[in-house]
């Protein structure tokens, strides 16, 4: 298992690699500068203002200089922010994405979970195609669209629920969550469906059915704990897509997390911020990948073999 | 379905959180001001933060020499306590005052105020409004590098309570100029406790950290958490300054801001969504108000490119606009219609009005310019930065001219910095514009048309019209003479219309009754001095 892991974290290295000379080539192609704004500066200005983020050197040496600061775990300072740096924004920013994405799974497993097992209990009737064509059309259905229409109808229509950020105002976190989750509630929906599906018919719920359980204890208590194996191991590359799912929700309801803050970046040509950002997202995409691999191969013995090298020889 | 909102309620209850007494009252009771900030400010270096929510909060925690009355906007005492202005206008004599303490409670002296100029202009901290000192003598060699001793600049410590500056020429508008919240002085000491002067991302603005001379102190500044100021006791004008904190909410969605403000969570709204106008203006709210703001909106066209270097075919376009349509009906009254570049009103001068939306003499210069009809005269683009506001007013003004002159205009957006680099470029036709006016004068809005300034990008270069603003103007011998002759420039300036003026810009808000001391004015300055709230 450690070898495994050990595996996977060293092709990690050429990956990250990758993006981080792919990213820094690439935003400094796009057209304009940090320092281009509606109001032109002074050239001398410009150029020292060039001069205090190196951006007056060649570019492969301000490359390797930023490779060597990013070794030391420095992502440089921001030049949007002058005074802040790059490490900074992330740590601020990253809470609050990181407390949407909680509440945009558990949103997905409460109303996926339900709906998945109401329609498993009851296969090819309306209780079961119902939720199915709900799930299909989350699936469908992109965040940047089903955010502005949930925004239209709650937040504008109504004024029920607020239109933008992040607990300024009761019941501000609703909407985002909800709608970040939709999506992944839809195939979560249709995980436990299929997983619920195998289960209820296997022996051993014809056993707890036998001994006079009612019916809903055979299916929390013995249905759900393996029916639910398919959603568990789902989750892992789920919360990774949320994290960066979330920079549309965070930009469609103005949330200060990094995906808003990812975005503003490239807006703003903040080079070392969308550097720090693109970064920080992949070591996360990453880790929650390897996590759900690893927790995958601890639910399956096959797997675990498989991935425990050795004994299979 | 009942599990289903039952679930929904639980997950709303738990991430829902309710407050009891609004801030509003919370505020008004304990003298805590409350005011909706727009964006995240960038930087509380006055020298080197360029956006509107910094100066905001750069109004409070720091000062310059002067001040400016919210009222008429006229100078106050700042650090310094009095001012003469030579004869020939050209020799400004600071006293500065002996009482005035940092926020640390060291003195200030003499000396922190010249080593903040010399910062000022300093090229290795590329301070982005290094222009606006440039009237002072050898201000501009020495930030262009031409020559290296400050000592030339024309700044002077005459005695230890006495600063001298020098102006190359008579500047009227130079007091406001020191008012700026760029020329704040700053903390000589605590600037070089955190390292070099001329860094841009020194900490010596951290909350904590930060010493200034202002009515107010930084009292904490978090990543996107409301900045909290809070009184400085240590002020020299202290017993007038009535507010105990100022929190300023980073809030960037209008939508959003005005529901805040409802909810009585802010005092003052930065602005109000253009669709909410109609309903505050028609109940004549209380909360709400409107004033004329320094700036114009306006299209560049491209003077390089035929067919628009016929100047026939630039009035065509402009006087084919409609402008009281767009105010009325696209911008929900948001801009008053504009005739001229320099916003009326601007330090008592009213600009002159060339032309007026007329269709019929629009048609006749368009066929003098050998269009008839629009024939012959090919399709060209309307050039704009992304975004739904600039969107709208384009396509009404796309409509107007095919419907006037019959000509075929294609829209364009581009992402900001993309707009920006093809601005530098002249990589356009015709492309949307708006300049705020640094200060109150009309230079600030009349010397960008002139062929060298950095910001012109119309390709327009005239040299009588150079001459006017550069040669002309500064040696009128009175200031109504001198503004007699803006307004000349200005209209020599509008017969050739490389800008096309559109509207200028009003600044819609909403305060709370409670809140006194804010004075409506063209620059939306809030001085903080001057602000008190009422318990009701």
């Amino acid at each position: 298992m450690l070898r495994f892991i050990a595996g996977r974290l060293l092709q990690a290295i050429p990956v990250l690699f990758a993006v981080v000379t792919i990213t820094f080539f690439l935003v400094r192609a796009a057209p304009g500068g940090p320092f281009d704004d509606e109001k032109a500066v002074v050239p001398e200005v410009r150029a020292a203002l060039e001069a205090q983020y190196q951006l007056d050197q060649p570019l492969h040496r301000q490359y390797f200089s930023y490779l060597g600061d990013l070794l030391r775990g420095d992502l440089g300072p921001s030049f949007k922010y002058p005074g802040r740096s790059v490490n900074e924004i992330i740590a601020a920013g990253f809470p609050v994405t990181a407390e949407l994405g909680i509440y945009a799974i558990l949103v997905a497993i409460m109303i996926g979970g339900v709906a998945g097992v109401t329609a498993a209990l009851r296969p090819n009737t309306l209780q079961d195609y119902l939720p199915m064509s709900a799930a299909m059309i989350g699936i469908c259905m992109p965040a940047f669209l089903l955010g502005p229409l949930l925004l239209l109808i709650f937040g504008v229509k109504l004024e029920w629920l607020p239109v933008s950020g992040w607990g300024q105002l009761s019941g501000d976190k609703l909407l985002p969550s909800l709608t970040l989750g939709t999506a992944y509630a839809a195939y979560i929906a249709r995980l436990s469906r299929g997983g619920m599906l195998d289960v209820m018919t296997q022996d051993y719920i014809r056993t707890a059915r036998a001994k006079g359980l009612p019916e809903h204890i055979v299916v929390v208590k013995h249905g759900l704990r393996a029916g639910f194996i398919p959603v568990v191991a789902f989750l892992g590359p789920a919360f990774a897509g949320i994290l960066s799912g979330s920079f549309v929700i965070e930009t469609v309801f103005q949330i200060h997390g990094l995906g808003r803050f990812y975005v503003q970046a490239a807006f703003n040509r903040d080079y070392t911020l969308i550097m720090g950002c693109t970064l920080f997202l992949s070591v996360l995409i990453i880790l929650f990948n390897l996590l759900s691999d690893i927790v995958a191969a601890w639910m399956n013995p096959r797997l675990r073999a498989q991935v425990g090298g050795g004994r299979r020889k | 379905m009942l599990k289903y909102l039952f679930v929904i309620w639980i997950f709303f209850v738990i991430v829902g959180c309710s407050q009891g007494e609004s801030r509003v009252a919370e505020g008004n009771r304990l003298g805590i001001l409350h005011i909706g900030n727009g964006a995240e400010p960038s930087s509380l270096d006055p020298q080197v933060a360029t956006d509107v929510s910094s100066a905001q909060i750069m109004q409070a925690i720091h000062e310059s020499l002067i001040t400016l009355n919210p009222e008429n906007l006229n100078p106050e005492p700042g650090i310094a306590e009095s001012w003469e202005i030579n004869e020939d206008g050209k020799v400004y004599t600071f006293k500065i005052r002996q009482d005035g303490r940092w926020s640390n409670g060291d003195p200030i002296t003499v000396d922190d105020v010249y080593w903040s100029f010399s910062r000022y202009l300093n090229p290795a901290l590329g301070n982005p409004w290094s222009y606006m000192l440039f009237p002072v003598v050898n201000a501009e060699r020495y930030v262009s590098g031409e020559i290296d001793d400050f000592s030339q600049v024309g700044f002077e410590v005459i005695d230890e309570n006495t600063f001298q500056i020098r102006l190359r020429n008579p500047t009227p508008y130079f007091l406001q100029l020191i008012a700026h919240s760029s020329s704040a002085i700053v903390p000589r000491k605590v600037i070089e406790e955190y390292g070099s002067p001329t860094a841009r991302y020194s900490q010596w603005t951290r909350a904590g950290n930060m010493v200034g001379a202002g009515p107010f102190i930084l009292e904490r500044w978090d990543i996107s958490q409301p900045i909290v100021v809070r009184k400085n006791p240590n002020y020299w004008g202290a017993d007038r300054i009535k507010l105990r904190e100022i929190w300023f909410h980073p809030i960037e969605n209008g939508a959003t801001e005005e529901r805040l403000f409802r909810a009585g969570q802010l005092h003052i709204s930065g602005g109000i969504p253009t669709d909410k106008i109609p309903a505050y203006e028609d109940s004549n709210s209380p909360v709400f108000h409107s004033q004329a703001y320094l700036g114009t909106y306006y299209y560049k066209v491209n003077t390089t490119r035929p067919p628009f270097d016929n100047v026939k075919v630039r009035l065509a376009l402009a006087m084919s606009i409609d402008r009281e349509a767009i105010t009325e009906r696209v911008m929900q009254r948001t801009g008053s219609p504009a005739y001229a570049f320099v916003p009326p009103g601007t330090l008592g001068y009213q600009p002159p009005k060339t032309f007026d939306y007329d269709p019929e003499i629009a048609r006749q210069l368009l066929a003098e310019a050998g269009y008839p009809d629009g024939e012959g005269f090919r399709e060209f683009e309307l050039m704009y930065n992304t975004s739904e506001g600039h969107r709208r007013i384009a396509v009404a003004i796309q409509q107007m001219w095919k419907r006037e002159l019959n000509l075929d205009v294609t829209l364009a957006n581009q992402e900001w910095k993309v707009f920006l680099d093809t601005m530098d470029n002249l990589d356009f036709d015709i492309a949307r514009a708006g300049w705020i006016g640094d200060y109150v004068d009309p230079l600030t809005f009349l010397d960008l048309s002139t062929s060298a300034n950095g910001n012109n990008n119309t390709g327009f270069a005239d040299p009588v019209f150079d001459r006017m603003i550069y040669e002309y103007v500064p040696s009128a011998p009175t200031e109504r003479e001198r503004l007699e002759r803006f307004y000349e420039a200005e209209e020599y300036l509008m017969q050739r219309m490389p800008i096309i003026p559109l509207y200028t810009y009003e600044s819609k808000y909403l305060m709370a009754p409670s809140v006194k001391g804010v004075y409506p004015n063209i620059r939306k300055l809030i001085n903080y001095r001057y602000v008190y709230l009422e318990d009701q």
